[in-house]
């Protein structure tokens, strides 16, 4: 058993407005000295079997079809440690 | 003449799309998202909703149900399609038009009569449109910002590939106020205002939709 | 170990939660006597979900009795109280079930979860009878609009309501939003929802068929709002437990729209008996209210129930709140047809047991008993409550402070003044800001919808039937005097029917009230339901179904008697509806009804004064028959072109909304002898403004001659742009919309 992290963000230039949201809730609640936030979303997946290289890259195909838009997302995939 | 009207899980205005394929005087025809065949349909409508829940993305998962693969194909191969809201979002993530549509830039679902501008009157579902009309039809939407990079909104412009272009306030952060594109060849178009809930004045705020409608059935009666 | 109806029968003395699960000694020491011996972990977790106030209504019972007792004869009403909601008559074959229930406390904890579960409840309520739900309506009371808690609480209501219902793909047709200090805290979410089916295709939820099936469908079962129904709604948030706010209930509304779609397809087949859905109390009520209404027997294998979270016992099994689940009654030829439709659905079932003729409602756990009662004895047979109840002391007093002392405007410039500020008041001010986040055009069947004064819905293409549904319910006035209240709010939600065009049929209650343990609140709600019951029975609407919600309360501190209240009409031709906006210019304005010096708990006193006392309006529910005839027959006659009817603010308010609906102008003058800040702002009852082409005004005003009801031409619409109260004010449309459609906005935007 294994853990397959993929964390998807909108790409820079996409806008962004559930972050740009958190921000302003930041300044009015006081946290400060922050200059941007950007939400994404992370996806925990659990394998079968080991994190071969062969089941992360198929994880990445996963990813750029399903996951992810390429079109206005980018997406990173990482295997988790001690899982 | 025969429109197919796509039903995936959580479409909600697939009923709608068919009461307005007949108000035009065409023959609607229910398409199930697991059907591997058209049935013969001479036109696609991929209706408005929340197909599988759109919980990852809108459209995201629809794309890959039986039936896209078909109407793909179909479309490539010069059916008209026409994708309402989450049709024209299922359309982004189709790569049958480009872009992509994210959460309103005020975050909240937006429901209200439109005023918008029919910027291209060369596609298959708004040849019966006068170039540079304006109507009102009904926008209703969480997801309808219409983003693309700078280079591919030149392009869409210099085409003349944006069918649709909101008028007054934008309703929801779309680029360069865009409402509803077209592919290159013109038989595809996807929009986010809702042309099906404008076909009767009694349900709705005008007729001002129904030209969508007609516009593809007097299309194949020519052809 | 699992406690069973064995290990019971040997341990009679083992201490039990009764406390914490919210019965009091002498309920459990009844558990006891009814099953002669304790009950099982699992058997005390079923009795103490039903029999919580939430589901028992046992402080209410004894008055909602008088709804039956005083039902007016009505051949519409094809189901009345007692299921999952009344259904009613609207001829052509077409029967239409409607309810109104609350999700007050949860949409306080979790506003945004509470809010989406309180609609997904009641649509599953609809759809158990049958039916196709066609739309929802919210009816929101909330703190004051510039309290903090408001910001919290309003914007995730409204985000619920709409992200639930839009997924859905039911249109919002109408509903109010009210703000008062009372709902700071608690906050009212009362949603209804409308269901349209052929007579033939009425489903009650019965167990009936000796070897039926029993069905469990849907989402799977979670730890959701475990208690919830018990804990939340019987007690008082008190803020030193906090280990008494269970986990709140979590939608999932494209399962849910599966799940209609997949229950309209079983009916459809005619392979299901009945179906009842999960809302509170879940498995333990299914199970027993299935049973007693049917044959009386069942037997469950409660291991069969599908998991989302293996670690569940029993007992949290059987209160689990889990969303979207249906249990069903299937005969054993239709099984496999039914198991068929579920896997297309791709929604999961599982058949957990069947009916049987013992009488017994049998719940093993892996082979061992857990629960053996009569079901009745859990669904029917909980305790009743004659609360004590007497008129507060406080109540002569705030009667006899009325709003006669207070300053009221004098000349033009000050009338104008006053209804600037009206218009922009939180309760008053238009409220867009929330109905635009709402679909109102999916299905394609919304011929009226907000501001208009109801919703209006085409059921029949080719005929045109249709049906108007309002809601109404001001806590002020009930304040003031609860039978009254309650009169007035059926009274408002009557004559907005009425004002579309549609023959008033039927009524559904939400009564919202305060602790039944206070004898002060318990006598606001018996006076409330007096008023009602009486109410109904002078019009001729019979309650088919509601929903009673109480401990809405801080400390010692009761909200408002809410007594909200809604009306089905029925329109023949849905093409002769009534709208509420001015069009056409050169219509004559007509003022129907009486306009009396009444503003004791009016909008104006509570809006410019902060005062509430004295009485509230008169109501003559006669002149309301005949308001609504008139109303209802000018449409069908095509008689006026434009109806609103006067309630909060008055005429002005109402004729501003008129104005601003299609952006013309109108002229108005006050006749003669009439006090002008009484004629602009009285919210006397029994009163409407219609438009009248003037090539009808000669009929229009024979029919309200004949009727001997009182009819005065007070003005003309006309293009000017401007709301010209001759000799008095004029104010340009432009003016007017800017003061009604900033308040929200600016308020949630900021």
């Amino acid at each position: 058993m294994a853990r397959v992290v993929v964390d998807v963000m909108l790409k820079p230039e996409i806008l962004d407005p559930q972050g740009k949201a958190v921000l302003g809730a930041f300044g009015r609640l006081g946290f400060d000295g922050v200059a941007s936030v950007r939400q994404g979303k992370r996806f925990e997946i659990e394998l079968d079997g080991e994190a071969t290289p062969e089941a992360v890259a198929e994880i990445e195909r996963a990813a750029a079809t399903l996951l992810a838009n390429p079109v206005i997302e980018d997406f990173t995939v990482h295997v988790e440690a001690g899982v | 003449m025969r429109i197919g009207v796509v039903t995936f899980p959580g479409s909600l205005d697939d009923r709608d799309a068919a009461r307005a394929v007949r108000v035009a005087g065409g023959e609607a025809v229910s398409l199930w998202h697991g059907d591997a065949d058209l049935h013969g349909v001479d036109g696609v409508v991929l209706p408005g909703g929340f197909s599988y829940g759109d919980y990852l993305r809108c459209g995201a998962i629809a794309r890959f149900a039986p039936v896209m693969e078909r109407v793909v194909d179909a479309a490539r191969g010069g059916l008209p399609v026409l994708g309402i809201c989450n049709g024209f979002q299922i359309l982004c993530e189709s790569h049958l038009l480009p872009g992509a549509l994210i959460r309103n830039d005020h975050r909240k679902f937006v429901c209200r009569d439109q005023p918008l501008r029919v910027e291209s009157v060369s596609t298959a579902w708004t040849s019966g449109y006068a170039a540079g009309q304006e109507i009102v039809i009904p926008l209703k939407n969480g997801e309808g910002g219409y983003v693309a990079d700078e280079r591919m909104l030149d392009e869409l412009e210099a085409e003349g590939r944006v069918v649709l272009r909101y008028v007054g306030d934008n309703p929801n952060g779309s680029y360069r106020d865009i409402a509803g594109v077209t592919n290159a060849r013109g038989n595809v178009v996807g929009l986010m205002p809702h042309p099906e809930h404008a076909v009767e004045s009694l349900t709705g705020p005008g007729t001002d939709g129904l030209g969508f409608f007609t516009s593809v059935l007097e299309g194949l009666v020519r052809s | 170990m699992i406690d069973t109806v064995e290990l019971a029968g040997k341990t009679p003395d083992q201490p039990q939660p009764w406390d914490e699960l919210g019965l009091k000694a002498d309920e459990y020491q009844r558990i006891r006597d009814i099953l002669g011996r304790r009950p099982t972990n699992a058997e005390l977790a079923m009795y103490s979900v039903m029999w919580s106030e939430h589901c028992s209504y046992k402080s209410s019972k004894v008055h909602l009795r008088q709804f039956g007792e005083k039902a007016p004869a009505s051949d519409a009403l094809l189901v009345g109280m007692g299921q999952n909601a009344g259904v009613v008559d609207i001829g052509h074959g077409y029967a239409i079930t409607f309810k109104i229930e609350s999700h007050n406390h949860p949409s306080y904890v979790e506003p945004y979860q509470g809010a989406a579960t309180g609609v997904g409840g009641i649509v599953r309520d609809i759809l158990a009878m049958g039916a196709r739900p066609v739309a929802v309506m919210d009816s929101l009371r909330f703190g004051p609009l510039d309290a903090d808690d408001t910001h919290r609480v309003l914007p995730g209501v409204v985000a619920g309501v709409g992200g639930y219902g839009n997924c859905l793909g039911l249109p919002n047709i109408g509903g109010e939003v009210v703000f008062d200090p009372s709902y700071a805290a608690n906050p009212l979410v009362n949603a209804l929802c409308v269901g349209v089916m052929k007579h033939e295709d009425i489903h009650l939820a019965n167990a009936t068929g000796v070897g039926n099936k029993v069905v469990l469908f849907g989402a799977r079962t979670g730890g959701d709002g475990i208690g919830g129904a018990s804990i939340l709604a019987s007690e008082s948030f008190d803020d030193s437990k906090p280990s008494k706010r269970p986990a709140v209930q979590v939608g999932d509304p494209f399962m849910e729209k599966v799940l209609i779609e997949c229950c309209l397809e079983l009916f459809e087949a005619r392979v299901v008996e009945a179906i009842q859905d999960l809302g509170a109390a879940g498995i333990s009520c299914a199970t027993s209210e299935l049973a007693s209404n049917g044959d009386g027997g069942m037997y469950v294998q409660l291991e069969k129930v599908l998991l989302r979270d293996p670690s569940l016992t029993p007992g949290e099994i059987m209160m689990s709140e889990s969303q979207e689940r249906m249990m069903g009654v299937v005969t054993p030829e239709n099984l496999d047809a039914f198991l068929a439709i579920t896997a297309r659905w791709d929604v999961e079932t599982a058949v957990i047991g069947e009916v049987t003729g013992t009488g017994r409602l049998i719940i093993d756990w892996h082979g061992e008993t857990i629960v053996d009662v009569d079901p009745r004895t859990v669904a029917h047979d909980g305790p009743v409550y004659e609360r004590p109840f007497a008129r507060p002391e406080w109540q002569d007093e705030l009667q006899a402070a009325g709003p006669e002392g207070l300053a009221r405007p004098a000349g033009g410039d000050e009338l104008r003044g006053t209804l600037l500020r009206l218009l922009g008041s939180p309760n008053l001010a238009s409220k867009s800001w929330i109905t635009d986040q709402y679909d109102r055009y999916v299905l394609g069947n919304t011929v009226l919808a907000q501001p208009e004064d109801a919703g209006v819905l085409r059921i029949d293409e080719e005929t045109g039937l249709g049906v108007a549904i309002a809601t109404d319910g001001n806590g002020r006035y009930a304040k003031l005097d609860p039978y009254t209240g309650a009169q007035l709010a059926l009274a408002e939600a009557y004559r907005n029917v009425a004002t579309t065009g549609a023959r008033p049929l039927a009524v559904t209650d939400g009564l919202n009230f305060g602790s039944p343990e206070d004898p002060a609140v318990m006598w606001q709600f018996a006076e409330a339901i007096r008023g009602l019951a009486d109410g109904c029975q002078a019009l001729g609407t019979p309650v088919t179904g509601g929903n009673v919600s109480l401990y809405n309360q801080t400390g010692d501190t009761a909200i408002l008697p809410t007594a909200i209240v809604g009306v089905l009409g029925v329109l023949d031709d849905v093409a002769r509806r009534t709208p509420q906006g001015f069009r056409e210019s050169g219509q004559v304005v007509y003022l129907l009804g009486e306009t009396r010096d009444e503003f004791g708990g009016s909008e104006w006193a509570w809006a410019e004064h902060g005062h509430l006392g004295g009485r509230p309006p008169s109501v003559d529910l006669a002149a309301e028959r005949e308001l609504a005839e008139i109303l209802v027959n000018a449409s069908r006659d095509g008689l006026i072109d434009a109806a609103h009817d006067l309630s909060d603010g008055g005429l002005a308010v109402a004729l501003v909304e008129s104005v601003l609906r299609y952006g013309v102008g109108a002229r108005v003058w006050v006749p003669d002898g009439v006090d002008p800040f009484v004629f602009l702002f009285s919210e006397s009852q029994a009163r409407a403004i219609v438009a009248v082409p003037r090539s009808e005004e000669v009929r229009f005003t024979d029919m309200c001659s004949a009727r001997r009801f009182a009819h005065q031409r007070i003005g003309v619409v006309d293009d000017g742009g401007e709301l010209d109260v001759q000799g008095l004010f004029t104010v340009p449309v432009e003016e007017l919309r800017t003061a009604h459609e900033s308040t929200l906005a600016s308020a949630f935007e900021g």
